[in-house]
């Protein structure tokens, strides 16, 4: 069990890319299901809805961010993977914000695409508005994606 | 900077002038009439929306004729033509096809009613197709379908549910019914899901015989005729081919009229343009031989249209001031760098007719912002280079997204610019290129630093909180400078000199203390904390005292702690300018990502081709989802964080009656 370190490192970036991802599955799939229905009334609409689609989209996006920056400093993507379990552990605690923060975020941002996308079906002309309400949501994914990215760029320099 | 100035315009003239003078306003479009009331017998207003309702019906004819040409005759499109704007059409051109619409339009009338009678005869084929589908298994049989037996004789003809053999019908038909009369059967076709027969019994059995082919799912056939099926397919097949003749006929009719296409276009828009003339004639007062007209234009094109409508039409025009307690339609008027995000305020709202148009200062924080969070030069200068290409390329650019791509131009200048001072293009492509390919150590150099490196990305937090911090005090700047103007200087300090010591002392305490040093790596003296310490009590001590101005004392009191703790607000506005970083950051690390795994097939021919598709598209991605990003929440830093502290809006847009088409730009000079 020398190796422990790359274990949680690894745990840690998998925990960023799927919990991040399913959130933003689940909040694109929503909003694709409404975009779908928006469609059928009024093709010419795709361009806006698509935009309502993405917008949760991010997270999964965000998670696989830091999953990588998490991969290449434990030395997955070549380089030296022997790390202390100590430092294993605080990678995998700085996936923590991102992949929980960006799991909830992106299902209820996809929501609010939802609504948003119900929005622009009936007055195309709200399009600012309606997207920035989605986008508020948002901004907790970004705080919780800076906080994991500050955390694993700063980790590999402690001295432990 | 400003909202434009608008004078009332009242004009007066003969009835006679008045098509005349509504289309030379339609084609200015510089006035928006209002809807004028009126009192007495003598005047009275036109109502017009049958004549509306007929010229929308012309457009939608010609719409339809329209659709139906670009069927046989379709247009070349294609993904850039979005950017292309409407079609110039002259004004020589214009009054030489409004001279043609009685034809034009009998020639669309035509074309509905060729394509109308065509999708009929379509319908009719697949009508009979249909029976002579049904009829086929039937060929075989020599009499009428509809034959049910002679004088002595009753005949059975129909279906039974599954394909059988003549003795598997006889065993069944048996089991049904032992004593069964003697009958003869004949079997005309089996398919794979029915049977087709013929059975002939005497007379008096018919109910008996019925009775027991009933009972093992017996049915009439959907299809009959009184001829044989054999002759009726004939004839099916006769009028089919007849009918397909007379298609292809219409077809050919419809091909003649290739040459009206744009015609049919121009009747469509033209129409609509009658329909809105109507529409605003509605507004108008009119006496038997004269009308009035109320409405707005901006101040700059007054005098000029006074004159040209008193010189051309003898029109009685009078130009007057608006009352300063009216509201009037907002018109905005800023320099060539800022006029680009007037959209951007106009999704929010537009400003009142006194309110500080905040447009110039947006835009300098707009562009900042924008390019910070892209921050990628190589990004930039695609986004320039693709926004600068359709602004030259396409000059007939509509005016709303001509505005949008030079916003994302000036955007792209300024992501290109922090890119470069990132040291970042397209990620670190230099660098992976150079060791990938080449095996040598290229460095394509940060200008400032790279935020990736090391505790770097600290002090650009650092420096984002600082940008927040300038872009809400310019915000709460304007709210002071709007109470000044307004004649209530005291206000400035209540609701603004108070934030600015609060949150401006208590940031200089903070800086004081050892706290933040391993953020900022500095700490300022401690003279700076007791400086700092004083000014928040003072800001914090007025906004106690006075934010609850005008309401009575203990209420003034609650109101006074509410305003105090506004300071958390504050605090999460600040906060939320980390943004700046973490979309900056990922715009660079999601770059660096895919170059990563384009360099992952290794150097040589093959690893080059491979490293470039993983390029295109990984980048193309990468540009996508974080423009958008960008966009977004740069628009919500200045619509949450910036005109929360000073921006009411709620004005009108000025919406002056003018040519509003959907193929055609009809040029100024008719």
């Amino acid at each position: 069990m020398d190796n422990l370190g790359i274990v949680f490192g690894l745990l840690g970036a998998a925990l960023a890319t799927f919990l991040a991802g399913t959130g933003s599955a689940i909040g694109v799939g929503k909003a694709g299901v409404a975009a779908s229905g928006v469609l059928a009334e009024d093709p010419s609409k795709f361009g806006k809805v698509l935009i309502f689609q993405l917008l949760p989209a991010t997270q999964g996006i965000y998670g696989l961010l830091v999953a990588f920056l998490i991969l290449s400093k434990i030395g997955v993507l070549g380089g030296d993977p022997n790390i202390s379990a100590t430092k294993g552990l605080l990678y995998l605690a700085a996936s923590l914000p991102i992949a929980f923060a960006g799991l909830f975020s992106a299902i209820h941002q996809g929501n609010c695409s939802v609504a948003g996308i119900g929005t622009i079906s009936k007055k195309p002309d709200q399009f600012g508005k309606a997207i920035l309400l989605p986008a508020m949501v948002e901004t907790y994914a970004i705080l919780a994606l800076l906080i994991s990215m500050l955390a694993v760029f700063n980790i590999p320099g402690l001295n432990l | 900077m400003a909202v434009i100035k608008m004078q009332q315009i009242n004009i007066c003239a003969l009835r006679t002038k008045r098509k005349a003078i509504m289309e030379a306003l339609q084609r200015r479009g510089a006035v928006e009439i209002s809807p004028l009331e009126y009192e007495g017998e003598v005047f009275a207003k036109e109502e017009t929306s049958q004549q509306q309702a007929l010229f929308t019906k012309s457009s939608a004819t010609s719409s339809k004729a329209y659709e139906i040409m670009c069927r046989y005759f379709p247009e070349k499109s294609s993904m850039l033509d979005m950017f292309k704007g409407r079609d110039q059409l002259s004004a020589d051109e214009y009054y030489k096809n409004v001279e043609r619409t009685k034809e034009i339009m009998r020639d669309a009338a035509n074309v509905i009613a060729l394509d109308k009678s065509m999708s009929e005869k379509k319908a009719d084929i697949a009508k009979y197709e249909y029976q002579i589908e049904s009829l086929v298994p039937w060929k075989s049989l020599d009499i009428s379908m509809r034959f049910k037996g002679t004088d002595s004789t009753a005949a059975f003809i129909g279906t039974l549910p599954e394909p059988l053999t003549y003795e598997q019908i006889l065993l069944e038909l048996s089991e049904q019914q032992p004593d069964l009369c003697p009958f003869e059967l004949e079997l005309i076709n089996t398919t794979k899901d029915m049977t087709c027969i013929f059975a002939l019994c005497r007379a008096e059995f018919r109910e008996m015989l019925e009775d027991a082919l009933k009972k093992i799912g017996y049915a009439s056939p959907a299809v009959v005729s009184k001829y044989t099926p054999a002759e009726r397919i004939k004839t099916l097949n006769e009028r089919i081919d007849k009918l397909k003749n007379e298609i292809a006929e219409a077809e050919e009719e419809i091909k003649k009229y290739e040459s009206k296409r744009d015609l049919f276009k121009f009747m469509e828009d033209y129409f609509l343009m009658r329909a809105d003339k109507y529409s605003e004639l509605e507004k108008l007062v009119n006496t038997k031989h004269t009308f009035f007209m109320r409405g707005y234009v901006p101040e700059k094109n007054a005098v000029a249209l006074k004159r040209y409508l008193s010189e051309k039409f003898d029109a009685v025009v009078e130009l007057a001031d608006i009352p300063e307690n009216q509201e009037i339609p907002i018109m905005l008027d800023n320099n060539p760098l800022a006029r680009p995000v007037e959209s951007v305020l106009e999704t929010y709202s537009m400003p009142k007719r006194f309110e500080f148009d905040p447009t110039g200062i947006m835009a300098i924080f707009y562009y900042i912002f924008f390019g910070m969070m892209f921050s990628d030069a190589g990004y930039g200068l695609v986004m320039a280079i693709a926004c600068g290409i359709a602004i030259l390329k396409f000059k007939n650019m509509e005016e709303g997204l001509k505005k949008s791509v030079k916003m994302f131009f000036f955007c792209g200048v300024s992501t290109t610019f922090w890119g470069l001072m990132y040291g970042s293009f397209f990620g670190d492509a230099v660098t992976v290129i150079g060791k990938t390919f080449f095996n040598a150590d290229w460095q394509f150099p940060a200008l400032w630093f790279d935020p990736i490196q090391g505790t770097n990305s600290m002090t650009l937090l650092m420096f984002c909180f600082l940008f927040g911090i300038i872009h809400i005090f310019v915000g709460l700047g304007i709210s002071g400078y709007m109470s000044i103007k307004n004649g209530k200087p005291l206000d400035a300090v209540y609701d603004v000199l108070s934030w600015y010591l609060l949150v401006g002392g208590g940031i200089l305490a903070l800086l004081s203390m050892d706290m933040l040093k391993s953020m900022t790596g500095f700490t300022l003296p401690p003279i700076f904390l007791t400086i700092g310490g004083i000014c928040a009590a003072v800001g914090a001590l007025i906004i106690l005292l006075f934010s609850g101005r005008g309401s009575s004392p203990v209420k003034r009191f609650l109101k006074g702690i509410y305003g105090v703790y506004g300071v958390t607000s504050y605090l999460s506005d600040i906060l939320s300018y980390s943004r700046l970083l973490a979309l900056g950051l990922a715009t660079g690390v999601i770059a660096q990502v895919f170059n990563q795994i384009g360099s992952m097939f290794g150097g040589g021919i093959v690893g080059a081709i491979l490293f470039t598709i993983v390029f295109l598209i990984g980048h193309t991605l990468n540009i996508g989802i974080n423009a958008l990003g960008a966009y977004v929440h740069t628009n919500r830093l200045q619509f949450v964080e910036f005109f929360g502290k000073f921006y009411e809006g709620g004005g009108e847009k000025f919406a002056p009656f003018k040519i509003k088409t959907k193929h055609y730009n009809i040029k100024e000079d008719i």
